[in-house]
């Protein structure tokens, strides 16, 4: 070997873009990454474009908000407006709502860019909701996927802090409100609540510090978090390989779909495009949070109708139904009125983090799972997911009762109580409910595939019977309808040893035993037909 | 289980054969088996070259008009002025630059992106490809081999031996946050009693927040709902926002025999009553108000007092009445404060008596 430790047989690179990749590799291991990765597999479904919207509006959420951070400033020194928006020519104002009036009146293109930022914002968290629920309802957070359910839950924690983050900064008397709703929030904690309070404020409300704090949160803090979380969900992604609904030639251990390069880079970098394409669109006909008609915050005035941006309206119907609860003793004041909203919040969060966990210890199922549950043929699970979003969206209604009450002239009053008592009694309803449509589509799968499918053909018989014709299922449907496994509850085992002694259950494992029987016991599945039992209808006496 | 099925139905006019795909039949015995991959269906552009060209014009046409999209985004750029209003059904009067830069832009970026789409599902290979999934965890081998690799480094550390330092360690690892937690502490002054004071003392004239002029009694009328806030508060002051965040109030005048709470007309003047204009339940200031029923609502989370009945909440989430500013009349007849509030303005805390 001479002076070159290259392989002498190696063909050389003669496309300049071969040779760039040629050098990379040499110093980044470009060629052994590609491997793996470049003809990567994907599954090809509808509702896996779901993340997808979510990664794009956050791309475009990062590239418009780095062109709003040239114009903002985020300020509240005291400024009186001399801009060219007529009605407010001469009010007090901060400076942050000056230079946003400034963006959206005199910077070309400013508007544009704001209203793509804050449609964006709203598809963000719509997406990472209904992503959500796609993996929820179709069990893609099972092992070896429960690390990425968590990035993908804590980029939606923080997306809501980034997004009320961000909103306030304009310091109009909208998001004023919304501001002192979260100060008034923050006091009602036990103990350090004023505490709390006086140190994000830098003392009274609102003094001169939640801007430019907010915003070093809004633009650096949260935002780094979620590009760290985003990049961690994607890497995952491509590890684990994507989940694929069953179906001919699907399998536990393989993927199968169309290829990174090319269908994929094609398919997703156009949807990105599409996606920006569409808010664009939004953008240009559909005025989004307009300042101007607000006017700067006071903390004095307000306008009826405050709502926040969509994905706090729960929060706000929790706050709003509460009963105003008060406990007075020894010079000190509990707000459970505020605080136990406050913490309904995190704690429902907390759940859905922990779903994944408390799912697999009631199986004591440690197997990998790639293929993804229908919906149907896990009952508990879709009946906890539609009770779920039963309650959220009771909560939105109470987050709107004002303007509800307003458009169908109803009485505020009783939309309120409607959702106190809702708030209780119509998640169990839509649990029931859902589990019966489940069990009765479970029902109407097994009986598909015992005796085909109906195809409305009626036919007489030549002693005048009727009959309707039902056409046996392909092979592949049949397997569709067959694939899913359906898990045993787990038993404590018998009350005596082989001994005759007593055995002792601790209070855990039979807390597991009950949730287990009630997750997978008799009444939350109908057993799906057997081969023999296929066997003995088929081959017994003739087809239908 | 079979994974894949095999397909030699291929006519002589498509492509070849693109391998096996998989070769283990599906079990007899079983009649759910998974049956395999389905035969591949060939689309018309991957066997009609007039039809592959058909696709090819669309997604290059696609890919022009995104062209045009930017050339008409910079021409609306120039062309149109930023005060430019513009009346397009159904949107109403809009302004013309942004109408028009976010319609320009969009035809632009979904120009791209349907045209890539279209190339991807007409033009490229549809043909479903099978890749093989290996488990996360390693074998018994490695497993073995990283539990040897921990124990040798460990060992070699002395980190379990030498507890001196692994105590020390934890202490030091445990103690040093605290500094970064220390160091937060300027962001804001203590509390103290700061949420319990407001402007509002002895002899301080109310001013209508309207007119920036002392109101006297006879300025208000039965029926009516006044702003007001103490003299002496000026929108230039640096602390504007945080004193009249406490300090704002409303000053209605009820019938003196409506009034039902016996403190309340006390307090009040000729059936002259001033409350706190911030909701008790998170700080929204209030500003409906019904005068048949001498209700105020707050119109954030529907509060409702009943302000003939010493600021009592009737409704919503509030969970004390409204703090009453006890009033009477200086000697230049102007309604003045007699005190501070009663009690502690705005949302309840923790330290609130």
């Amino acid at each position: 070997m001479s002076t070159t430790t290259e392989s002498p047989t190696r063909r050389p690179a003669t496309h300049p873009g071969e040779r760039i990749a040629e050098w990379t590799d040499g110093r980044l291991g470009l060629y052994k990454l590609a491997k793996s990765n470049m003809r990567k597999i994907f599954p090809d479904h509808w509702s896996f474009m779901l993340g997808e919207v979510c990664l794009y509006s956050f791309t475009i959420l990062i590239l418009t908000g780095v062109y709003l951070t040239l114009f903002f400033h985020p300020s509240m020194n005291e400024v009186v407006y001399h801009g060219p928006y007529v009605p407010l020519q001469g009010v007090r104002m901060s400076d942050a709502y000056a230079s946003t009036l400034h963006i959206s009146f005199e910077v070309r293109g400013g508007l544009l860019i704001r209203q793509i930022h804050h449609w964006s914002a709203l598809i963000f968290i719509a997406g990472m909701i209904v992503h959500m629920m796609r993996v929820f309802f179709t069990g893609g957070f099972r092992k070896p996927r429960e690390l990425n359910w968590l990035f993908g839950w804590s980029l939606l924690f923080i997306g809501m802090f980034e997004g009320f983050t961000g909103y306030s900064l304009p310091d109009d008397l909208l998001s004023g409100t919304g501001i002192r709703f979260m100060e008034g929030a923050i006091l009602s904690t036990p103990i350090v609540g004023t505490y709390l309070s006086f140190f994000l404020f830098g003392g009274q409300f609102p003094g001169h510090d939640f801007v430019p704090r907010f915003y070093s949160v809004h633009i650096l803090l949260l935002p780094g978090i979620m590009a760290g979380l985003v990049a961690a969900h994607l890497i995952l992604i491509f590890y684990h390989k994507h989940t694929q609904f069953p179906g001919a030639g699907k399998s536990e251990k393989n993927v199968v779909g169309t290829p990174l390069l090319p269908v994929y880079m094609a398919k997703a970098g156009g949807f990105f495009f599409i996606v920006f394409g569409v808010i664009s669109a939004i953008a240009a006909v559909a005025t989004i949070n307009p300042i101007w008609t607000m006017g700067p915050y006071r903390p004095d005035q307000v306008s009826t109708g405050a709502q926040p941006d969509w994905y706090m309206g729960f929060s706000e119907g929790l706050i709003r139904v509460m009963p105003g609860w008060e406990i007075r003793a020894w010079g000190h004041t509990l707000v459970l009125g505020v605080f136990v909203p406050l913490m309904i919040f995190p704690l429902v969060m907390a759940a859905i983090a922990a779903y994944p966990f408390i799912e697999s210890w009631l199986t004591h199922d440690k197997r990998e799972h790639h293929i993804l549950d229908r919906p149907r043929n896990r009952p508990v699970r879709t009946g906890f997911g539609v009770a779920w979003l039963t309650v959220y969206f009771t909560l939105l209604i109470g987050g709107g009762n004002d303007i509800i009450a307003t458009h169908f002239h109803l009485s505020i009053n009783a939309i309120t109580w409607f959702v106190r008592v809702g708030f209780f009694v119509l998640p169990v309803a839509a649990y029931y409910a859902t589990k019966r449509i489940c069990l009765g589509l479970q029902r109407r799968d097994r009986d598909k595939v015992l005796h085909g499918r109906e195809t409305g053909i009626i036919k007489r018989l030549p002693h005048g019977e009727f009959i309707e014709v039902h056409e046996p299922l392909s092979q592949q449907q049949l397997h569709v309808l067959t694939a899913h496994a359906q898990p045993r509850p787990i038993e404590l085992g018998p009350a005596v040893d082989e001994n005759g002694v007593a055995r002792r259950s601790s209070p855990v494992a039979k807390i597991q035993a009950k949730m287990s029987e009630g997750f997978y016991g008799e009444g939350s599945n109908i057993p799906k037909p057997t081969a023999e039992e296929y066997e003995e209808i088929t081959s017994g006496h003739g087809h239908h | 289980m079979s994974e894949s099925g095999s397909h030699n139905d291929v006519s002589e006019n498509l492509p070849g054969e693109h391998g096996a795909r998989g070769s283990e039949p599906a079990v007899k015995s079983d009649p759910f088996a998974n049956p395999g991959l389905p035969p591949h269906e060939y689309r018309r552009q991957d066997i009609d070259e007039r039809s592959a060209k058909h696709s090819e014009r669309i997604v290059a046409g696609l890919y022009t008009l995104s062209m045009l999209g930017t050339i008409a985004f910079i021409a609306c750029f120039v062309i149109f002025d930023i005060d430019k209003y513009v009346y397009i059904f159904p949107f109403g009067h809009v302004s013309a630059l942004n109408f028009s830069l976010g319609l320009t832009l969009s035809v632009a970026l979904l120009g791209i992106g349907v045209g890539s789409v279209h190339w991807a599902r007409t033009l490229m290979s549809d043909e479903e490809i099978v890749d093989e999934r290996h488990r996360a965890d390693a074998d018994d081998e490695l497993r073995e081999n990283i539990r040897q690799q921990w124990i040798t480094g460990a060992k070699e550390s002395g980190f379990g031996r030498r507890r001196l330092i692994r105590s020390t360690l934890y202490g030091a690892l445990a103690l040093v946050p605290l500094s970064s937690i220390v160091i937060l502490r300027d962001l804001g002054p203590l509390p103290r009693n700061s949420l319990a004071h407001t402007l509002w003392s002895k002899g301080k004239v109310l001013i209508n927040s309207n007119t920036n002029m002392p109101l006297r009694p006879e300025d208000v009328a039965v029926g009516s709902l006044t702003f007001g806030q103490p003299q002496g508060l000026s929108e230039a002051d640096e602390d504007f926002q945080d004193q009249i965040a406490k300090s704002a109030v409303m000053i209605v005048r009820l019938k003196p025999e409506d009034i039902q709470d016996k403190r309340e007309a006390d307090w009040g003047h000729e059936g002259i009553v001033v409350f706190s204009k911030i909701c008790t339940h998170v700080g929204c200031p209030i500003s409906l108000y019904e005068q048949q029923t001498h209700h105020v609502l707050c119109p954030c989370h529907q509060s409702t007092f009943d302000l003939s009945d010493g600021a009592r909440v009737i409704f919503g989430p509030a969970g004390h009445p409204l703090p009453q500013l006890r009033i009477g009349v200086n000697a230049d007849g102007n309604l003045v404060a007699l005190g501070d509030f009663s009690s502690p303005v705005g949302p309840a805390y923790w330290e609130r008596p």
